[in-house]
C-alpha cells in the first residue's frame, strides 16, 4: 500500500540574510502543528529544518525546502545553490566546520549541524556537487510506522 | 527549582515573561552554540547563553526550553525581546558570568543535559 500524502509544502530561503534566518522553520513547525503532529517527532523534524535552514543562510545563495507529510512519515529535501561540500564523509564528523567568524558569532558553525540533523532523521541522505550546491534529505517515520 | 528562585540567586533582571516565573527547573543547557542546545536540550530545560539574537530564540523555541538566561550582562534588542513574549518563553538577564551561573545553579542540585 502505498502512502497517502497529506501536506506539501515548498519554501524558499534566502542565503546571508541571518534576520529572517529561522523562519521557514518556524513556518513549518506551525504547519506540522496543526496537522497534528505529536510532539516528539515535531521537534525532531523542526531541528532538522532549523539547522537546514541556517546551512543555507550561512553559505549559499538561496535554496528551497520541500516539506511532504504523508500519513506514515514525513520529509523534508533542502536544495541550495552554494558551494557545495567536497568532503560529506568529514563535514558529518561532529566538531568539523568550515564555519567563518561571522557565523560563529550568530551561534551556528561549530560542527554540530549536519551531526544534529543526522542524528534527528531516520533517514538521511546528503547529495552535493562542488561549486554548485547541495540537497539534504530527511525522513522521519510517524508512530505507526516505525 | 522555580524560575523565581533562579532570579532571586542570580540577580536576574526579567525582560519577558515576568508575570509568570512558577515554572519548575529541574535541569540546564548552556552554550553560545546554538546547535550544542538543539542536540542536547531534550525540553523544558533552562537556557543560558551570551548570544542574544533572534536566534537564541529562535533555537530556544524549537528545543522546547522553559526560559532563557542571558549572562555577563548582554541584552537582546527589543525585536528579539518582543519574539520571546510571542513565543511566551521568559527571558532574563544577568551580569554574572557563565561559568559562576553554572557553579552556583549546580550547587543547587542542579545538572546539565548530556
Amino acid at each position: 500500500m502505498t502512502a497517502m500524502e497529506l501536506l506539501r509544502e515548498r519554501y524558499e530561503i534566502q542565503g546571508k540574510n541571518f534576520d529572517k534566518a529561522g523562519e521557514v522553520a518556524g513556518e513549518i513547525k506551525v504547519v506540522l502543528r496543526d496537522l497534528g503532529i505529536d510532539a516528539a517527532h515535531l521537534r525532531r523534524l523542526v531541528i532538522v529544518a532549523f539547522e537546514a535552514e541556517m546551512n543555507v543562510v550561512m553559505y549559499a545563495q538561496r535554496g528551497t525546502m520541500t516539506l511532504i507529510v504523508t500519513d506514515e512519515d514525513i520529509n523534508l529535501e533542502t536544495t541550495d545553490e552554494g558551494p557545495g561540500i567536497p568532503d560529506i564523509e568529514l563535514a558529518l564528523q561532529e566538531g568539523y566546520s568550515t564555519a567563518s567568524d561571522e557565523m560563529r558569532e550568530m551561534g551556528f558553525g561549530f560542527g554540530m549541524g549536519l551531526p544534529n540533523m543526522k542524528k534527528n532523521s531516520d533517514e538521511f541522505r546528503i547529495e552535493s556537487n562542488t561549486g554548485k550546491g547541495t540537497s539534504v534529505f530527511s525522513k522521519i517515520r510517524l508512530p505507526a510506522h516505525e | 527549582m522555580k524560575l523565581s528562585e533562579i532570579k532571586e540567586l542570580l540577580q536576574c533582571e526579567v525582560l519577558a515573561g515576568e508575570d509568570d516565573l512558577s515554572v519548575d527547573i529541574l535541569q540546564v543547557v548552556a552554550s553560545d552554540g546554538m546547535s550544542e542546545i538543539l542536540a542536547f536540550a531534550k525540553s523544558r530545560e533552562l537556557m543560558i547563553t551570551g548570544l542574544t539574537n533572534i536566534q537564541s530564540i529562535r533555537t530556544a523555541d524549537v528545543a522546547g526550553v522553559s526560559a532563557v538566561i542571558y549572562c555577563r550582562g548582554k541584552r537582546p534588542d527589543k525585536k528579539v525581546i518582543d519574539f520571546a513574549k510571542q513565543k511566551k518563553i521568559p527571558v532574563l538577564v544577568t551580569s554574572m558570568v557563565m561559568f559562576d551561573i553554572c557553579g552556583i545553579l549546580f550547587n543547587r542540585g542542579l545538572k546539565g543535559v548530556s
